[in-house]
């Protein structure tokens, strides 16, 4: 039985800075429904003239946190909705979405079968992140790997997180690029995503290039390049998931 | 009618309109100072030594300038407000480029001439009736404040229509067909008006 | 079929589109397979290519770039064009 999406009004309950321009917002639901991971919510402002704008942001919690979810907005410094977020919210403030929305870019356990290869880049991660939740709450410990872009390592999303996340059994590869400045002794990659760096993730990852699943997330531009290099390696076209997020900032 | 839930502190970044704006700013517009792209597909890239801008249909004989040809056309400047249908009007926009009229003096047109449908590079088409491109009303611009209009902005050469919303001004134009008949454009064959004035918001056909 | 690969930093995807799908169709049709009638190439309408910022909303062909669907919202209600679709496969 399918149920209408309806417009709901949130409550939000948290907001934690992650990075200089991206901080999880976390919004309780009066008719929250378990969503999946990849899906987003459609989110809804409305002026007092009567003037609305609309935006989509993914959802980074993963399904089992009843009654609420986390959203990862990045603020986008010419964006009508994203500083609307940054700058005027406090918790206890309400704002009208509708979701969980998505079937195509979801991920859940069990689906596949071969390796699991997921590509983001800056707020590209945070559908990524949810799936990563979802796997780590699910004990699946099937291959499954991380490409994860970023201009340096201040702008890492849920950093401590990850390395969290990597150091547990079953774990997944979680392997960075900075692609505008790199730390002192940096050893990982330091260049946009390409087809050698994919193929070594890949190649890490184990398995055939037709029994892997990928899903890619972030910039337009990113995302145009990286499945076009995925689909090259011999992933199945059916196998390439993509979410394009717009601009680069 | 339900109560719509109002977002606390959220205004947009709309402008206000100051002085006379207002009165220049048709019916349900707000203005803006950016100059938002919006686009049903790709940026064509259009190769100049490739370019052609032709005027055919219920002419004598049709029509075609070249990239130089179209250039070596008298040309000149307007500063003209656009009105978007998605709402965003811009004022005092600057335009360089050569007249419709200089374009139609070129062709004799069949007295049974009264509709135009424009067609670009890239597919797209807007139909408006012959009489709102004439007489001074329109232009094919490849200037924009003082440059070169980007392909964005529908470079090479667009058309200008200002007095009509400004899906009628097509970009990347690449000719103008006269017919006796109206024959709906892109946007038009789903539900927009087939003229498109906004001091009258004609938005959707049937306003 | 090789996709082809755009440089368009605007385009979005179906994905982004999603939910007013919903909202007109009454259920997710992102995941429908739509076969391109203009040069058969098959694909989820969460993947096809979209533009979003205009008068209407068009999804395109990833390996053609043709549009397969497009629509209107207008106050007496949408208008949608699925002649670019030879077919839709619910998934």
């Amino acid at each position: 039985m399918v149920e209408p999406l309806r417009w709901q009004i949130g409550t939000v309950t948290a907001i934690r800075p992650q990075t200089d321009r991206v901080a999880s917002f976390t919004l309780s639901l009066p008719d929250w429904r378990p969503h999946r991971a990849g899906q987003h919510y459609d989110v809804r402002l409305t002026a007092p003239d009567g003037y609305q704008v609309q935006r989509s942001y993914s959802i980074a919690s993963e399904p089992d946190r009843t009654g609420e979810v986390e959203l990862g907005i990045e603020r986008i410094a010419d964006g009508e909705v994203s500083p609307y977020f940054h700058d005027v919210l406090v918790e206890g403030d309400r704002v009208e979405l509708r979701g969980p929305i998505g079937g195509y870019f979801v991920w859940e356990p069990g689906m596949g079968g071969g390796p699991l290869l997921l590509v983001g880049g800056g707020s590209g991660v945070v559908p990524l992140m949810a799936m990563l939740r979802t796997r780590r709450a699910a004990a699946d410990h099937k291959p499954a790997a991380l490409l994860y872009s970023s201009r340096q390592i201040e702008d890492v999303i849920y950093r401590e997180e990850l390395e969290e996340l990597a150091s547990q059994p079953g774990a997944p590869t979680i392997v960075h690029t900075l692609t505008r400045q790199q730390p002192a002794g940096w050893s990982g990659f330091a260049r946009r995503i390409d087809e050698p760096m994919l193929a070594s993730v890949l190649g890490h990852l184990g398995g055939t290039a037709a029994g892997s699943s990928a899903y890619v997330c972030g910039p337009t531009l990113l995302v145009e390049n990286a499945a076009a290099v995925l689909t090259n390696l011999g992933l199945p076209p059916a196998q390439v998931r993509t979410e394009r997020f717009g601009p680069t900032t | 009618m339900a109560d719509q839930f109002v977002s606390r502190g959220f205004v947009g970044r709309r402008q206000a309109p100051q002085g006379d704006e207002a009165s220049r700013t048709p019916p349900g517009q707000y203005l803006t100072r950016d100059f938002p792209v919006l686009s049903a597909g790709p940026t064509p890239r259009v190769d100049l030594s490739m370019f052609s801008f032709t005027i055919d249909g219920l002419v004598r004989q049709p029509m075609s300038w070249s990239w130089d040809e179209l250039q070596a056309l008298p040309s000149r400047e307007w500063t003209v407000d656009i009105s978007c249908v998605t709402k965003w009007t811009k004022l005092d926009t600057r335009w360089t480029g050569v007249s419709v009229d200089t374009l139609l003096e070129q062709v004799e047109l069949d007295p049974a001439a009264r509709f135009v449908v424009a067609h670009s590079y890239g597919g797209y088409t807007t139909n408006l009736p012959l009489a709102d491109v004439v007489n001074g009303q329109a232009f094919v611009a490849w200037g924009y404040d003082g440059q070169p209009l980007e392909p964005v902005h529908g470079g090479p050469a667009r058309l200008v229509v200002p007095h009509l919303y400004f899906w009628k001004s097509a970009k990347w134009v690449r000719g103008l067909r006269l017919l006796a008949d109206d024959e709906p454009g892109f946007w038009e064959s789903l539900g927009y008006h087939n003229r498109g004035d906004p001091w009258r918001e004609e938005r959707y056909s049937g306003d | 079929m090789t996709r082809i690969v755009l440089d368009d930093p605007l385009m979005l995807d179906g994905n982004a589109v999603a939910g007013e799908l919903q909202e007109m169709m009454g259920i997710d049709v992102t995941t429908f397979l739509a076969r391109c009638a203009h040069c058969g190439n098959r694909g989820e309408l969460g993947s096809l290519r979209a533009w979003t910022h205009g008068p209407g909303v068009v999804l395109r062909c990833i390996v053609c770039s043709e549009v397969v669907i497009r629509w209107v919202r207008r106050p007496d209600g949408a208008r949608l064009d699925l002649r670019g679709a030879a077919f839709l496969q619910p998934g």
